[in-house]
């Protein structure tokens, strides 16, 4: 995550220079993608020609671990809240993944003599989210083989953190519901014997939304309580780790789409409980803020968000499964290259014509 | 009898059809969700790429170049047309299993590979063996596949129930992603085994250089590495080495302007 915090100060810089050398600009850019380490000055990294020099330099101690260490504590809530509402049982559940994530990439970084990276924590958030949406009833091999295709074949496959298309995490987690159908809906458990809250709002119930905001409903482990998701997504929002571009696109389309197509008219109390039921509130500031696979422009994040919440709303009123929150991250995560490529910013010291010209001509 | 064996190794193992050439991958990803299924595929092709192979081998000095593709596509269908014809008669349980893919056979990319690569230009017996090499490495590696995801998917191989009573099949397996899933693992293995030793050596070589083969990672200035192999740069005409030097004099003339 922290990658992308620096990228951001690079490709600012990186566009300074474009715009003072544009010759530079070209042979810069596979430089600029990467910089591993984020203690590692700018000036050192680079090789002397394409030293810039435009100021003030942004320096952050935010590192890759230090960001991830936040957002394991902004989702403590919503796994405390887990685990207080489905017995000790979550805690295997959440155990075991996070477990096996860290075991996987471990062993993976040795096989493939890379460099240790459990240390950034990446794999300790991946199996927490994964935990966290999962069914708590699920067979403990189950729970480790998502983590187990998340870490490998989605993320270390793929070459690691930052390389990873899609959310490790919601694939591990979309891997188990084909894989496992019947296991990954079974919401049962001794407290809650019912369907869940937005199973029983498509099959045309009414439901509780008091009991859905503050989470004492049958859901996945984390998903249940909108509350404690938000008391979460509060801190990551005032420690500045995530910004309100995706999730407040993403929930705003969401509920126009609901509004529209929901069949309900202006219903407050279906809208309230479609926004509070399922994974929304977790996939919209948890999953789909991850810096790895959303848009890194603006306009691009804006526009991921909207996608995102008309394909949720595609899949929760219009599929056969009540839910469609993780599908429609994951569709999105792959269509984020293609946003990203349309939504390009003019880099400081262009107009909007002449950058378009500047392309054409690089492109020749 | 020494070419015989060559080719049977060269089909089974040096050029794989599935896991080294990559060829045939709609038979190999849409077929294998068991084992019979991926045998019965395999065994299919095998018979008509060894007649396929022969017949074009004996006419190869018949058939004129310009029209050799109709040609060959000719004498393709027609064993294909006859193995159908078999199967419906005496195995139809398999035909209905494989569908569509028996008659797509004939465009199958093994047969007209090996029809343009090697029966065209060499003897009978020799292309006779080259066929069967092929047809058998593509029934291996198709009944491996099968084998796997039938074994992961439904949790049997070739019908047999062979795990413990709490394993739960996983459905993916027998899907479209599982065959993906399968092949890739697979082929990772064969080319490991088969690379042991080499691939070390190629990358302590590279460490050295302070490049891990790991463009990502690099920093370093005008690498006739960077984004592609050097090597294959200077094979292949068409990726040139104008670029290198594009990128050489782009680096030196920033140079000279600091």
């Amino acid at each position: 995550m922290a990658e992308e915090l620096l990228e951001k100060n690079e490709t600012a810089e990186a566009n300074k220079a474009q715009a003072v050398k544009p010759q530079a600009a070209e042979v810069k850019k596979p430089q600029t993608v990467e910089a591993k380490k984020p203690g590692k000055s700018e000036a050192a990294a680079l090789p002397i020609p394409y030293q810039v020099s435009s100021n003030p330099h942004v320096r952050s101690k935010a590192s890759t671990g230090s960001i991830m260490m936040m957002v394991i504590i902004a989702l403590l809530p919503a796994t405390g809240f887990g685990i207080y509402n489905f017995g000790l049982k979550a805690l295997l559940v959440i155990a075991v993944t996070v477990g096996f994530s860290v075991a996987t990439e471990a062993v993976c970084c040795l096989i493939m003599r890379k460099k240790m990276s459990i240390g950034d924590l990446s794999a300790v958030v991946t199996g927490l989210l994964l935990g966290l949406n999962l069914p708590v009833n699920i067979k403990w091999w189950m729970a480790a083989l998502g983590a187990i295709f998340a870490i490998l074949v989605v993320k270390m496959l793929f070459g690691g953190i930052g390389q990873n298309f899609m959310n490790p995490a919601l694939a591990g987690r979309c891997f188990l519901l084909i894989s496992f159908p019947l296991q990954m809906t079974n919401f049962v458990t001794d407290a809650y014997t019912g369907a869940t809250p937005l199973a029983a709002l498509k099959a045309g119930e009414a439901v509780n939304v008091t009991d859905m905001i503050i989470g004492r409903t049958s859901g996945t482990i984390g998903e249940t309580s909108v509350i404690a998701i938000l008391i979460g997504a509060c801190f990551l929002l005032v420690t500045g780790i995530i910004d309100l571009k995706v999730p407040a696109s993403y929930i705003l389309s969401f509920a126009v789409f609901v509004l529209i197509f929901g069949g309900h008219g202006w219903d407050p109390a279906y809208l309230a409980a479609q926004l509070a039921g399922g994974g929304l509130m977790l996939g919209a500031f948890f999953m789909a803020t991850d810096y790895v696979t959303r848009p890194i422009t603006k306009w691009g994040q804006i526009v991921f968000g909207i996608f995102l919440g008309i394909m949720t709303g595609i899949f929760r009123l219009f599929g056969p499964s009540a839910e469609g929150v993780s599908y429609a991250i994951i569709i999105g995560n792959l269509l984020v290259p293609l946003i990203e490529k349309v939504t390009a910013p003019t880099p400081f010291g262009y107009t909007r014509a002449s950058f378009k010209e500047q392309k054409k001509g690089g492109k020749k | 009898m020494n070419k015989v064996f060559e080719r049977l190794y060269n089909g089974l193992i040096k050029e794989n059809p599935t896991f080294v050439l990559a060829l045939g991958m709609c038979p190999t990803l849409a077929v294998t969700t068991s084992a019979m299924n991926g045998l019965g595929m395999g065994l299919t092709t095998t018979a008509v790429l060894v007649l396929s192979n022969l017949i074009i081998s004996l006419l190869r000095k018949v058939i004129p170049n310009r029209v050799r593709i109709p040609a060959f596509i000719v004498i393709v269908a027609s064993f294909v047309t006859m193995v159908q014809l078999l199967l419906q008669a005496y195995l139809p349980s398999l035909n209905d299993a494989l569908g569509v893919y028996i008659p797509l056979i004939v465009v199958n990319c093994i047969i007209l590979g090996r029809a343009e690569s090697y029966a065209y230009h060499n003897k009978p017996v020799a292309s006779f063996f080259d066929g069967l090499g092929m047809g058998l490495g593509f029934s291996v590696a198709l009944t491996i596949i099968g084998a796997l995801r039938e074994i992961l998917g439904t949790g049997a191989v070739f019908g047999f129930k062979i795990t413990p009573e709490g394993f739960v099949p996983i459905n993916i397996f027998v899907l479209a992603p599982g065959a993906f899933f399968v092949l890739a693992f697979v082929t990772a293995i064969m080319n490991a085994v088969k690379s042991k030793g080499k691939v070390r050596k190629t990358d302590n070589a590279a460490k050295a250089n302070t490049c891990a083969a790991d463009c990502s990672e690099c920093d370093k200035v005008g690498c006739e590495h960077r984004f592609y192999d050097a090597k294959e740069s200077t094979e292949n005409p068409n990726r040139p080495k104008k670029n290198i030097a594009d990128i050489k004099a782009t680096d030196t003339k920033i140079k000279e302007d600091k």
